[in-house]
């Protein structure tokens, strides 16, 4: 064990795995995050808390962290590379791991002009590439990167994102393989709607092997209606949704659409289940988390596996 | 351009050969896009946008350049005199005189 | 060149509210060739001055003038003669260049006209685009000759991010991604090899984040 988080022991036991994301609120009110880990209490196996996405200011990521810990939930802390620079990261990898969180995901986190302070200045010191590598050089070699030697080592599952349907197309499969190099140990996906072209990729990678070398969890986000959809498709850079997709909901009528997004989520789940080098899916409900039990059970998935 | 308004013009007009049809090619253009720079400083400094127009005609248009003429100077005439005018009248106390186009 | 854009008439005026005697300084350089402080630009600005403030009732003598360099001692000197008959002086150089007058001239305000942009180049005609931060650890060898601090909103080393969709970053739909140009490049020169390899933290120190930056070439001295 590297880490010795739930997540990666359930993963080690070969269950088919499931994490979801819980997004901090825009206050210091504690007791949101309360309510959403209520929702997601029992349906995980850990569960993702943001970092600030969209460079909308949030509560911190760590302190949602220990929120949901104290309810009982498996943290997964999500760390951006956009507001920190190299020492702030490893004071706070340092920090989350003195606190008990054994689970992080890497990313580079979305440019500040989407967010309210589109004129902060953004640091991305080190890319999310680095920020791996930086915490797997703490977890094995008890050092810091500067080469000084740590006063215990933190202990970290780590894991990244990957996003297969942004372009260049072919180099996904290939900065898939440099993030396991730099010492991803788990992947979470961005949500897949395009599941032929997530095949591709995802044969590109078994391939390789990539498969045998690190956790593929992949991403679904349940369409609450037609219009999300579209925004979705429309908005979001590198967000694939095929018309097909789009028609399926979009033929419901508008009071049968959230019941039809969650049906084609849970048979998307099922698929993916079936599929070869897939170990679990990472369940995006965005400000949906009462459905989760819905979607998680519906695939089969409950109840999770407690592995010692 | 901004120098005729310093010298005391209350209007200015830009005459260009018809679009297509420059010798330089597309220095009509450019001077389009230049006067229309031009008219914005016009606009913020409070001297106005509309004492500066661009007219394009051949030179085989002498009608043409008089109408034009006639036309701008008329509107010029109804603006009165430009700010630059007016504070230099009134520095030197002198009653408001001919309109220069 | 080091590129700029004026600043607004307004704030000028704001500026220059206190001064009735001035020295619009405009430079030779970068900003002559970005059509932002050569000496076109001096009548320019100067006309529009003095008509917006004769129009306020308040007029203002500047004396135009356009050096050759702002940034070199020798050609700031010429000014020493009759810099101190003026109350304040207007440059419309980058910001280098309003430095140095500052620092050599201690008596008299100086006033920036423009603000300074980036290093860059003209795409064409009236347009400029940023292709060089100045960070001091060139990387263009391993990129395909573009670079990934300047050219990629993030300043990848690793990218693209999800966020490049159809050669287009995330930031906006006239911001082609830095990292689609670097790879369309390393295919077509056969380099693939550098984008596969892990790549150094970057020291920043070589950049501004170290201080402010010198340097001393001994066999020029």
């Amino acid at each position: 064990m590297k880490s010795g988080s739930n997540l990666e022991k359930v993963l080690a036991a070969g269950h088919f795995s499931v994490t979801a994301e819980c997004g901090p609120p825009r206050g210091a009110d504690p007791d949101v995050v309360r309510r959403k880990a209520a929702l997601v209490k029992g349906n995980v196996d850990a569960c993702n808390v943001t970092d600030n996405q969209t460079s909308v200011v949030r509560m911190s990521s760590t302190a949602g962290c220990m929120l949901i810990k104290e309810e009982g939930i498996e943290p997964l802390l999500q760390m951006v590379v956009r507001d920190r620079n190299r020492i702030a990261l490893q004071s706070d990898i340092l920090g989350a791991s003195a606190l008990g969180i054994r689970n992080i995901l890497c990313l580079s986190g979305d440019h500040q002009k989407f967010g309210d302070d589109p004129q902060a200045k953004n640091v991305f010191d080190i890319d999310s590439m680095q920020l791996i590598h930086m915490v797997r050089t703490m977890r094995d070699e008890g050092v810091f990167p500067s080469g000084n030697k740590l006063d215990g080592a933190p202990q970290f599952f780590i894991g990244c994102a990957v996003n297969p349907f942004a372009d260049p197309f072919e180099i996904r499969v290939p900065r898939l393989k440099m993030k396991i190099e730099a010492g991803a140990d788990f992947v979470q996906t961005q949500c897949i709607y395009n599941m032929d072209k997530f095949k591709t990729y995802l044969d590109l990678a078994k391939k390789e092997g990539l498969h045998d070398k690190v956790k593929i969890l992949a991403g679904v986000t349940p369409l609450k209606s037609a219009g999300m959809a579209k925004f979705m498709k429309k908005m979001v850079a590198g967000m694939d949704i095929p018309d097909a997709v789009i028609k399926r909901i979009a033929d419901e009528p508008k009071e049968r659409q959230a019941a039809k997004g969650i049906e084609m989520c849970i048979e998307q789940i099922q698929e993916l289940k079936g599929m070869e080098g897939i170990a679990g899916i990472h369940v995006m409900a965005i400000e949906w988390e009462e459905k989760l039990s819905e979607i998680i059970g519906g695939a089969g998935l409950l109840p999770r596996p407690l592995v010692e | 351009m901004l120098k005729a308004f310093e010298n005391g013009a209350d209007g200015v007009m830009v005459m260009g050969c018809l679009e297509g049809n420059c010798h330089f090619v597309n220095g009509n253009f450019r001077a389009r896009a230049r006067l229309a720079r031009v008219s914005r400083i016009l606009e913020t400094i409070g001297i106005g946008a509309e004492r500066i127009r661009m007219f394009n005609l051949s030179a085989g248009e002498g009608a043409r350049f008089a109408a034009f003429v006639s036309e701008f100077a008329a509107e010029v005439q109804q603006l009165g005199p430009s700010p630059i005018n007016v504070a230099r009248q009134e520095a030197a106390k002198i009653p408001t005189g001919e309109i220069r186009v | 060149m080091i590129t700029g854009t004026p600043k607004p008439i307004e704030e000028i005026l704001q500026m220059l509210e206190p001064y009735d005697t001035i020295i619009l300084a405009g430079c030779y350089g970068c900003v002559t060739v970005c059509r932002v402080g050569g000496e076109k630009e001096v009548e320019i600005l100067a006309s529009t001055i003095r008509l917006a403030r004769e129009a306020s009732g308040r007029k203002i003598a500047i004396r135009e003038v356009c050096l050759e360099r702002q940034c070199d001692p020798e050609y700031i000197e010429t000014m020493r003669p009759y810099v101190e008959d003026y109350q304040a002086v207007l440059s419309i150089a980058c910001g280098a260049g309003i430095q140095f007058l500052a620092e050599k001239y201690m008596l008299t305000p100086l006033l920036p006209g423009i603000n300074t942009g980036f290093l860059g180049v003209t795409e064409r005609q009236g347009e400029w685009a940023e292709r060089c931060q100045g960070c001091g650890d060139c990387v263009l060898h391993l990129t395909g000759g573009i670079c990934p601090v300047t050219r990629c909103a993030k300043s990848l080393f690793h990218g693209p991010c999800g966020g490049s969709s159809k050669g287009i970053c995330e930031v906006g739909k006239d911001v082609p991604c830095g990292w689609q140009m670097i790879i369309d490049r390393l295919k077509s020169l056969n380099q693939m090899d550098n984008y596969s390899k892990l790549k150094p933290y970057k020291g920043w120190n070589t950049s501004r984040d170290g201080g402010p930056r010198r340097i001393v070439r001994e066999d020029m001295i």
